[in-house]
């Protein structure tokens, strides 16, 4: 017996496999998911990277791969620059998670927010963090240093 | 593409978008390694992290071109051997990249002179016909960004403060003088790449509008503008000591294990 399958199925289990460096957010949640074909034999899936160099990608893979087994299809997953993945691509609820977490989300550096109080009062302390899409600050309202997603 | 409907272009020779490719991707290659140096040395806590952040950027963009020159040559080897089984003469650098790092005023200086270069190169390929390579530079650019204002930001810090910073930074512009102009020295058959559309310019158009993009930036500063590159057609070959001392560094790991990943 096959599982019923379709894209929304497989978009839903897309939507459970967490970014491996902020685990808080998922693919979805990220807007790296550009396509997602259901054929009768294979499911294939276009990822974006979100940097060139995301040491991620082999990760994510992996574990798209395993979180699609179940469907019982073979399951193709492939990245690819035709279309950029951009910052605003992340979701309004990847953007509100990624706040929980202590990330500020992507935003121009005038609308930057601590993501612990809220202050506009906030330094930018280095334009590059302990990953490519990061970014480090200094809120000087709480005296808390924190982590911003590069706008790209 | 905007000059010309693709029916209108012959397509570029194999050998000339090979050499595109191999000379973009072992510049960012050769200077993602070198940069990376600083990793754990750098003169603030914040530039260790920068300067890493930045060359495993640069890498990461020359994997990618590797890549796209292994289709492209298509002769069996995947893009780790192209990057590691040369022997250093095998290499097709801009010549700027074969000085050392030096001190910090050198990988300024070296890192504002190719960065500001490499993004008029990109520009030119913003609409290239080689749909895979106008993908990536779209993707590339957009990273880049955040390199020049990084690169620009310290070039200003020290040229304006007077003294050791500024002297040194002085010393390092002149050592790097006759190869600054090296990045984008004319490609053998870049005619082909022209008339295939997969660059908008020829190398000496390229040069100008780079000149034109740091004339301002250097007058400002008041520091020197480069002089023209002492020997066009040997922008890419005869590479120096440093460089082989380098190539010796980065090729290690691979001469002990062939088959380690990135």
């Amino acid at each position: 017996m096959i599982a019923f399958v379709d894209e929304s199925a497989v978009r839903a289990a897309l939507a459970e496999v967490p970014d491996p460096e902020i685990p808080v957010v998922s693919v979805v949640d990220l807007g790296m998911v550009e396509s997602v074909e259901v054929a009768p034999d294979a499911i294939r899936v276009e990822l974006l990277p979100t940097f060139v160099g995301c040491p991620a990608l082999d990760v994510i893979r992996e574990a798209v791969e395993q979180r699609l087994a179940g469907f019982g299809r073979a399951v193709g997953v492939s990245f690819g620059y035709r279309v950029p993945w951009t910052s605003d691509r992340i979701t309004a609820v990847g953007r509100e998670r990624l706040r929980a977490a202590g990330f500020a989300p992507p935003d121009d550096p005038a609308a930057m927010r601590c993501p612990y109080c809220g202050s506009g009062e906030v330094a930018l302390d280095n334009l590059f963090g302990p990953t490519q899409c990061r970014s480090l600050h200094y809120c000087r309202a709480c005296r808390q240093p924190f982590e911003s997603f590069k706008p790209v | 593409m905007t000059t010309a409907a693709a029916s209108d272009l012959v397509p570029a020779t194999p050998n000339a978008l090979a050499l595109l490719l191999l000379a973009m991707a072992d510049d960012e290659f050769v200077i993602g390694f070198s940069d990376s140096e600083w990793t754990g040395i750098a003169p603030l806590l914040e530039e260790d992290v920068a300067m890493s952040s930045i060359a495993q950027d640069e890498l990461a963009h020359a994997q990618a071109l590797f890549r796209l020159l292994a289709d492209v040559v298509d002769d069996g080897r995947d893009a780790d051997a192209i990057a590691y089984d040369r022997p250093a003469d095998g290499y097709f650098h801009a010549r700027l990249l074969d000085h050392a790092r030096g001190d910090w005023a050198q990988t300024i200086a070296r890192r504002f002179l190719y960065e500001t270069a490499d993004a008029v190169r990109l520009e030119a390929l913003a609409g290239s016909s080689y749909l895979p390579l106008r993908d990536l530079v779209g993707k590339i650019r957009r990273e880049e960004r955040y390199h020049a204002m990084h690169i620009t930001a310290w070039l200003e810090r020290l040229a304006s403060t007077a003294g050791e910073p500024r002297n040194r930074l002085l010393a390092a512009l002149d050592r790097l003088a006759l190869d600054a102009a090296t990045v984008l020295a004319p490609l053998p058959d870049e005619l082909s790449l022209l008339m295939a559309g997969v660059v908008d310019a020829p190398g000496s158009d390229l040069d100008a509008r780079w000149r034109a993009a740091i004339a301002p930036v250097l007058a400002r500063l008041k520091l020197p503008m480069p002089p023209p590159a002492a020997d066009p057609p040997r922008a890419r070959t005869d590479h120096s000591d440093a460089f082989r001392w380098l190539h010796g560094e980065f090729t290690s790991v691979r001469r002990l294990d062939p088959r380690a990943a990135w």
